[in-house]
């Protein structure tokens, strides 16, 4: 049989690929990052850096970021709840979760926005456990009602009371990163364990331009030391906050992440690395940050091959829209990314189910973006021989007008040939309008309460959900924040 | 070079947002002794106008604006002076404090606003991002301005606002300023929910609005 090709999209001439990075390179030596953290600083400067204490702007030399790139791993493992199964983020490997941190849900019946609350944290929880084409959960939505020192921490723990998947998730304070690892680790039994099967990335964005601030460099440097995966989020607006042309904002991505590279390396030499983003095109009408625009997708296309080329697991902000409502601009902007980041081999897709920059989750859409990441798998599984020879077995006894529908080779083959067609109408006009002339939307919303009804609670042992119970309450108590609503969950 | 000369060319610099052309313009200008509150009326702000007609009418967008803006600042930056050592006092419209308020840091928007207030004639006092309820006020205090600009990006830190407007009326301060809000999750809806003096959802619409609010045309 030959070997089935993967469908692939490398935007990048390899000899552009060189000069950004080395031009990302030179800017850390000749410009630097401002670094707004001792600690970070004080690896940096023991490392040879050149720290400037007064300002906080820290040179990097580019055989030290080529020392560290070196000792990071090129391909991270996540381990889900059990432990028992297990997700390459690494290679061409494609893993979607949902777009975070949301801070409002579409309301299906109203169309329009508004809080997230502690029960929209566990419907969405509930129905990503559902939608099979999710490999991995996220912390994707703030809830208003829950007090905002113990917010990270809270979101977390919730999710991995209701949640089996893995989970991509992060730090709002300092303080969070220690109750949060400490719930990690509980669900595998111990730190050591933890760092053998991660169960969850932890995203730190840098500030464009050029800058890590105290918060991330500290998630960097705490995340590192616990073993747990570092996804660098590089998010350059063009021409607002990183160079105007595409090319030159993947500079400033490769300068801001090899900068976060490096904390994480001197922080716990060996510690996995995720090279992600969420750059955008910057509109200069609206002063907004289009992710469904097509320069962000291949800005995303771009610094994805660059990670790559590096020998990085890759991440990226694609498969979600800035519409406000699930209407066609929804659906295009979502599906263009999705394709692309799966086309150019992006391991962590962040996106599904958000609008509205970034900002806005919506139920239905998860149902609709989970049909569409099951047609970027069966893309990705891409066209195969099946049979050799490929047809002329199926010609033999051939009559002029012979059906195929009959043929044992049809029925052998057309399920894993052609996947089911899920929510997508392919009714006929007639049947379409005796139906009720049913949008997508509506039907996913149909699909929403019956997935939500389904929902069966992954096992959790009792002792490891009253350690999750004591953990969380705990820190409550320590951030004098008190605890939200009840933890009826 | 003549009024009818010069005029019509510092216009242009605005326009096509050449500093220099309108430093070196204004410089002339002083050097001729021209009345310099004229040169500002009937030689830059034309160009400041026209900069703002063509934003609305979708053929400029915000690198044109700001660099425009700049080049205004870099006319002001040698007329002010010479406005201030006369006397004149300057053609201020009014004295404008402005900032993105508490627990936010986006401040592209603000500093656009601000370079826009500032070549449309107000003296403009930009705090910065993050800025504390209270230091607008002291601000605003301290200078004498009419204005105060807020802007938020996020709808968490937008509640801030509501926030600024109740802690003026305690101070018993609320008659003395025009509180203008702006910024992504603000609207005209929410400016008169929280009692404040008008709302803007551009730079260009902004100036417009502080300059109707401060009872210029």
């Amino acid at each position: 049989m030959i070997e089935t090709r993967k469908p692939k999209l490398e935007l990048l001439a390899p000899a552009l690929v060189e000069q950004i990075v080395d031009e990302g390179l030179t800017l850390l030596e000749r410009h630097g990052v401002l670094v707004e953290n001792a600690e970070a600083a004080g690896l940096l400067a023991e490392a040879g850096a050149a720290v400037d204490r007064a300002s906080g702007q820290v040179r990097i030399g580019r055989k030290l970021v080529r020392d560290c790139l070196a000792t990071t791993p090129s391909h991270v493992t996540l381990y889900d709840r059990t432990g028992g199964r297990s997700f390459e983020v690494g290679g061409d490997e494609v893993h979607f979760d949902p777009g975070s941190a949301a801070v409002t849900m579409l309301d299906h019946t109203t169309q329009s926005e508004r809080k997230a609350t502690t029960g929209d944290l566990v419907a969405f929880y509930k129905l990503v456990e559902t939608l099979e084409h999710l490999h991995f959960q996220s912390t994707g939505l703030i809830a208003s009602d829950v007090p905002s020192p113990v917010a990270d921490c809270f979101r977390l723990y919730a999710g991995l009371c209701l949640s089996e998947k893995p989970f991509v998730t992060g730090t709002f304070r300092v303080e969070g990163f220690r109750p949060m690892r400490d719930l990690l680790a509980a669900v595998r039994g111990g730190e050591s364990e933890l760092k053998s099967k991660p169960l969850a990335i932890f995203d730190a964005c840098p500030s464009p331009p050029l800058k890590w601030s105290h918060l991330t460099a500290q998630s960097l440097i705490d995340a590192a030391r616990a073993g747990i995966p570092s996804e660098l989020i590089s998010m350059g607006m063009t021409g607002a906050t990183s160079p105007i042309t595409i090319a030159g904002t993947l500079v400033q991505h490769v300068a801001e992440n090899l900068a976060g590279l490096v904390i994480c390396q001197l922080a716990s030499p060996g510690s996995p690395v995720i090279f992600g983003g969420s750059p955008s095109s910057f509109d200069m009408r609206k002063g907004t940050t289009p992710m469904g625009a097509i320069e962000t997708m291949m800005i995303d296309a771009g610094y994805a091959q660059i990670g790559k080329h590096l020998k990085l697991p890759t991440h990226a902000y694609m498969a979600l829209s800035d519409a406000k409502v699930n209407d066609p601009q929804a659906g295009f902007e979502t599906a263009l990314g999705a394709v692309l980041a799966a086309l150019a081999g992006v391991n962590v897709v962040s996106g599904p189910g958000m609008l509205d920059f970034e900002s806005c989750q919506s139920l239905e859409k998860l149902v609709i973006d989970d049909g569409i990441c099951a047609m970027v798998y069966r893309l990705l599984e891409g066209i195969a021989q099946r049979d050799d020879p490929v047809a002329l077995g199926t010609f033999e006894g051939f009559v002029p007008g012979m059906s195929f529908l009959t043929h044992p080779h049809t029925r052998r083959w057309y399920r894993t040939e052609h996947i089911p067609a899920g929510l997508v109408d392919r009714d006929p006009f007639e049947a379409w309008v005796a139906a009720g002339r049913t949008s997508i939307v509506d039907k996913a919303h149909t699909d929403v309460a019956r997935r939500l009804a389904a929902y069966a609670a992954p096992p959790l042992r009792v002792e490891v959900r009253k350690e999750l119970d004591r953990i969380m309450a705990s820190y409550g108590r320590a951030s004098g924040a008190g605890l939200g609503p009840s933890t009826e969950f | 070079m003549t009024k009818n000369e010069i005029f019509p060319k510092m216009s242009e610099a605005i326009v096509a947002g050449d500093r220099d052309a309108a430093r070196s313009l204004a410089e002339d200008a002083v050097r001729s002794g021209l009345d310099l509150l004229e040169v500002i009326e009937q030689g830059y702000l034309p160009g400041i106008q026209k900069v703002g007609d063509l934003w609305e009418r979708g053929e400029y967008f915000l690198p044109e604006l700001i660099s425009s803006a700049e080049a205004m600042k870099a006319a002001m930056a040698v007329l002010d002076p010479e406005l201030n050592r006369k006397g004149v006092g300057t053609r201020m419209s009014g004295k404008v404090v402005i900032g993105t308020i508490e627990g936010d840091i986006h401040d592209i928007g603000k500093n656009l606003v601000a370079s826009m207030l500032q070549a449309g004639g107000f003296e403009v006092f930009d705090l910065g991002a993050d800025v504390k309820l209270d230091r607008f006020i002291d601000k605003a205090e301290e200078v004498g301005a009419g204005m105060i600009c807020l802007s938020a990006l996020l709808t968490t830190t937008m509640m801030n606002q509501r926030r600024f407007i109740t802690l003026l009326r305690d101070r018993g301060l609320r008659d003395k300023y025009k509180v203008l809000v702006g910024g992504a999750p603000a609207s005209r809806k929410w400016a008169e929910e929280i009692g404040a003096d008008g709302y803007a959802e551009n730079a260009v619409a902004a100036v417009k609005l502080a300059r109707s609010l401060a009872g210029r045309p």
